[in-house]
């Protein structure tokens, strides 16, 4: 039995009449990469803020690494990385600077740091740009780097928020070498997506639709039971039927 | 705690690094200070003035070199004709003109009365009225002298001092007003914009996701800026001293410590503002827009709040500059002790409180 990482039984969110999330259901299994996919508005946002311990569910039953989402947010905070679709290193810091700066807030040991920092910089070949701003490094760059940062503190979860968003296809490629790689050392992957390229890359997938999660397999049995060549056509077949949208 | 010490040296790169904001940052203090004390002053000096002398006599000739001997005053012309002197008031090149009728020495001398007229340019009435104050002076003056021994049966001499300003320089007043009006927009344009900074680049979701607590999120903007204020307070106070030539009559360590309380006000006001706002632009504006046009009014520095309607006074009350210039004048002015302040350094650390638990409790809210 592999160890579960991430418990959802009916949680739900509710804004006044509207539930932007309606008791889904899910488990996260660790070392898993989980693709979490949903049109805008589906409540994907409202539920990957819950689990990161950021808002309170307003019925059902949670746990995140084994804590509570009700009663153990600290806890949950301090084993959880997050990177968000937006670029989120200090443009006007240097790589080393950002590096321990995020180390430092999550509460690892100086001497930790600085021998985890020259193993990561070793590792993404980064050497000759130690010193200089992040803002100076190219997009591709910056995003590995985010991705790094975010898992600096070997946290057990890491939540992506379409991590890859405005990424070219090559890096995008090599950013999922990172994310199997993060995986493989036992980190476990929650990730949202808009490119269903990367859906395929997931162990696990599911989709959500008006706050509801409306189909949960891998992407083979999905594809298998929708009848569908690609994971798109599986996508579209499910958000076609939805009532929300942003607009 | 050293979580926050970490956020805090973070800080500290921006700021040192964003060359911009430390040029706004004591560029502005230094601009305004020269402005106001050497640029914009309720002082009248060197004003042009013109005479219209038809009578061209000894005792006129007297009156005029004494008014030409002061620093009042420019004297560009002593012949103008009559028809003359509204054009020349019209255009604006004299703000003054003064005009000897016809047989006045004569006049002065025999039958021991001589009238004189001024004429002022009434559009600006304040400096209109000085100047005719200094005009009225200085004929005063001169009538003294040529009739020394002229002894009447009563006479009361109204002996004035300006206390606290003797030599009724302008600065003095400007000094406290502007340290009031940079202190309250700087702090609350640059702490609110650095929160807002955060909001825009994503790092301020990273961080609320980080197990560092919000309020040290909070705490950690503030530092920073708390401890640039200070420095800024400190060029304020070293130019007013060396280049404008205030005397700091009162306790400079009781100048620090009000200060660093109406610092911590404004920096509470920005980080308020940082709650409502999502854009750098938007809290910038509403910053300096918002804050410069009620301190600029309702600080009293530039206009009596005693003369306003009474709405205004009561809402010049919710203004916190204006408690800090009182507070200000009566220490580096007066002289004045805590003992003398202490009413108003209590509205402060009340507002200070109350703007504080608002912007705590929004940014809680803005949490869940």
């Amino acid at each position: 039995m592999e160890e579960k990482v991430i418990i959802c039984n009916d949680l739900t969110k509710q804004f006044g009449d509207f539930y932007a999330v309606n008791k889904i259901s899910f488990d996260v299994y660790k070392g898993e990469v989980f693709g979490f996919l949903g049109a805008n508005g589906a409540g994907k946002t409202t539920a990957m803020r819950i689990l990161c311990g950021l808002s309170y569910p307003t019925s059902g039953k949670a746990s995140v690494a084994g804590f509570d989402v009700y009663k153990q947010q600290e806890s949950i905070k301090k084993n959880i990385g997050y990177m968000s679709q937006k670029f989120s290193l200090y443009e006007n810091l240097t790589v080393s600077e950002n590096i321990e700066f995020f180390g430092g807030i999550y509460g690892v040991e100086r001497s930790e740091i600085s021998m985890r920092r020259t193993d990561l910089i070793e590792r993404l070949g980064l050497e000759k740009e130690v010193n200089k701003m992040v803002g100076e490094l190219p997009l591709g760059w910056k995003q590995k780097l985010a991705f790094s940062v975010a898992i600096f503190h070997q946290p057990r979860i890491v939540f992506l928020d379409e991590p890859t968003g405005g990424v070219d296809p090559v890096t995008r490629r090599q950013f999922w070498d990172m994310i199997y790689e993060a995986a493989a050392g036992g980190i476990t992957v929650f990730v949202t997506t808009h490119y269903m390229d990367e859906a395929e890359y997931c162990n696990r997938i599911s989709i959500m639709v008006d706050g509801r999660i409306e189909a949960l397999d891998t992407p083979e049995n999905l594809k298998k039971n929708y009848s569908a060549s690609s994971m798109d056509e599986v996508f579209y077949q499910l958000a076609r039927g939805a009532k929300r949208s942003d607009n | 705690m050293k979580q926050l010490f970490v956020f805090i040296r973070k800080e500290f790169y921006h700021v040192f690094r964003d060359k911009r904001t430390l040029l706004i940052m004591f560029g502005l203090p230094i601009a305004q200070i020269l402005l106001f004390g050497y640029a914009i002053t309720s002082e009248v000096k060197n004003s042009h003035i013109s005479i219209s002398d038809n009578s061209r006599d000894a005792n006129t000739e007297q009156l005029i070199n004494k008014i030409k001997s002061s620093s009042y005053f420019i004297v560009d012309e002593t012949s103008l004709s009559e028809q003359e002197i509204e054009n020349t008031l019209k255009r604006g090149n004299v703000r003054c003109v003064l005009v000897f009728p016809p047989n006045f020495g004569n006049n002065l001398l025999h039958s021991g009365k001589a009238q004189i007229q001024i004429i002022a340019d009434g559009s600006d009435p304040n400096t209109a009225k000085t100047l005719i104050n200094y005009l009225t002076a200085i004929i005063a003056d001169y009538q003294q002298e040529i009739s020394p021994a002229a002894v009447l049966p009563y006479v009361i001499v109204p002996e004035t001092r300006m206390l606290y300003n003797e030599e009724g320089n302008g600065s003095l007043n400007f000094i406290p007003g502007v340290m009031a009006l940079i202190l309250m927009i700087v702090c609350t344009a640059l702490t609110a914009v650095a929160v807002v900074k955060e909001k825009e680049l994503g790092t301020m979701e990273v961080l609320l996701v980080s197990p560092f607590k919000p309020i040290f999120v909070l705490i950690s903007k503030a530092v920073p800026y708390l401890v640039l204020s200070l420095a800024n307070f400190t060029l304020i106070v070293l130019l007013a001293v060396f280049v404008l030539n205030v005397e700091i009559k009162g306790s400079i360590l009781l100048l620090f410590l009000v200060s660093t309380l109406f610092i911590i006000t404004c920096l509470s006001f920005g980080l308020l503002i940082s709650n409502v706002t999502s854009s750098q632009q938007t809290a910038l504006l509403l910053s300096i827009m918002g804050m410069m046009i009620p301190t600029l009014i309702f600080t009293g520095f530039m206009f009596p709040i005693e003369n306003m309607p009474w709405v205004f006074q009561v809402i010049s009350n919710i203004v916190p500059s204006r408690w800090y210039f009182l507070i200000i004048k009566s220490v580096m002015l007066k002289g004045l002790g805590f003992a003398y302040i202490w009413k108003e350094v209590l509205v402060l650390i009340v507002m200070t409180l109350a703007l504080l638990g608002v912007a705590l409790k929004n940014f809680k809210i803005r949490l869940e």
